[in-house]
C-alpha cells in the first residue's frame, strides 16, 4: 500500500461515489482501486454501507405505531385544531 | 377540518395539499401515508432509538397537521415535513442529553486527517447473514456511534438524498461543513460495519 496515494484516494473515494470527481481525477482514482485492495475494499465497503442504510427494509415501520399515529391524528381531528 | 372520506390515491402532492387544507382529512391522511415509513426511519437515524423515532413521528405529523394553514407551498410538503421532523429529532436530543448541549455545532474535528484503520474487505451480501432484527439492530448501533450532527448530515444526504446545498440550508451549516461531515460520517460507519461484516 502506498501511504501517500492512498490517503489521497480515501479522501477522493466520498467525491467519486456522488459523481463530483473530473475526468482526470476520476481515471486516476480508478485506476488506483484496480490494483490497490486495500482502497478498492474501503470503497466496496462504504457504497455498501450507504445501500444498506438506503434499503427501506431497514427500520420498517412498526404496524403498531403506524395505528397510534393515525389515532392520535384523529384525537386532534376530534378536538378541532 | 371535517373528515370527508375521498378516493386519494392517485392525485399528486400539491392537490392532496390543496384539498387537506380546505378541510379534507383524507387528503391529510394519504400525505400520511405516503410519508409516514421515510419520516420514522428519519427518527430512527437520528435519535438511535424506536421510542423517541415514535415520538419524532406523531409529533412532526401533529404539529404539521396544526400548522398546514401556515404552509405556503413553497416547497414540497415532503420537504416541510421532514424539515419539521429534523427539528423534532433534535429537540428530542437534547432533552434527552439536557447536561451536555446538542446542536448542529457540536462537531466533533471536521477538518483533522480521518484514519482509516480496517482495510478488510467485507462477505458477499453481508446482511443476508442476518435476519430482519439482528441487521436493524446492528446498523442502529453503528449509526448510534455518531454524533448528532453527523449522522444527520449522513441521513439527509445519502438516505434521504437531498444536495449538499439542501442539507446545509436544512441544517444552517455551510456548504464545506456538510462535505466534510459526510466524508467522516459515511467513514467512521464503515469501519463500525466492518467490525461485524468483514470476512474472516
Amino acid at each position: 500500500m502506498n501511504l501517500v496515494n492512498c490517503n489521497k484516494a480515501i479522501k477522493e473515494i466520498c467525491r467519486y461515489l456522488d459523481g463530483e470527481l473530473d475526468e482526470g481525477l476520476k481515471t486516476t482514482l480508478e485506476t488506483h482501486l484496480t490494483y490497490c485492495n486495500h482502497c478498492s475494499a474501503v470503497y466496496d465497503s462504504t457504497r455498501k454501507t450507504i445501500q444498506l442504510y438506503c434499503d427501506g427494509k431497514v427500520f420498517s415501520l412498526p404496524d403498531e405505531v403506524h395505528t397510534r399515529l393515525h389515532d392520535a391524528l384523529k384525537r386532534k381531528l376530534q378536538r378541532g385544531v | 377540518m371535517t373528515e370527508q372520506p375521498q378516493a386519494t390515491l392517485s392525485r399528486d402532492e400539491g392537490q392532496l395539499v390543496s384539498e387537506a387544507k380546505a378541510g379534507n382529512y383524507a387528503a391529510f391522511e394519504e400525505l400520511v401515508n405516503r410519508y409516514e415509513k421515510k419520516i420514522y426511519r428519519l427518527g430512527m437515524n437520528i435519535t438511535g432509538n424506536r421510542e423517541d423515532a415514535e415520538d419524532v413521528l406523531q409529533d412532526a405529523f401533529l404539529k404539521a397537521f396544526e400548522h398546514l394553514p401556515d404552509f405556503r407551498e413553497d416547497s414540497r410538503f415532503y420537504t416541510w415535513i421532514t424539515r419539521i421532523a429534523v427539528n423534532e429529532a433534535l429537540m428530542k436530543l437534547r432533552k434527552r442529553r439536557s447536561s451536555r448541549e446538542v446542536t448542529m455545532e457540536d462537531s466533533e474535528d471536521e477538518n483533522g486527517d480521518v484514519q482509516v484503520r480496517e482495510f478488510a474487505d467485507w462477505k458477499p451480501n453481508p446482511e443476508q447473514q442476518f435476519a430482519q432484527s439482528e441487521l436493524e439492530q446492528i446498523l442502529q448501533t453503528a449509526v448510534g456511534s455518531l454524533s448528532p450532527g453527523f449522522r444527520t448530515v449522513f441521513y439527509l444526504r445519502d438516505v434521504e438524498g437531498l444536495s449538499t446545498e439542501e442539507t446545509a440550508e436544512m441544517l444552517n451549516l455551510s456548504v464545506g461543513a456538510v462535505k466534510a461531515r459526510l466524508f467522516r460520517a459515511r467513514l467512521r460507519l464503515r469501519e463500525e460495519l466492518s467490525k461485524t461484516f468483514k470476512r474472516g
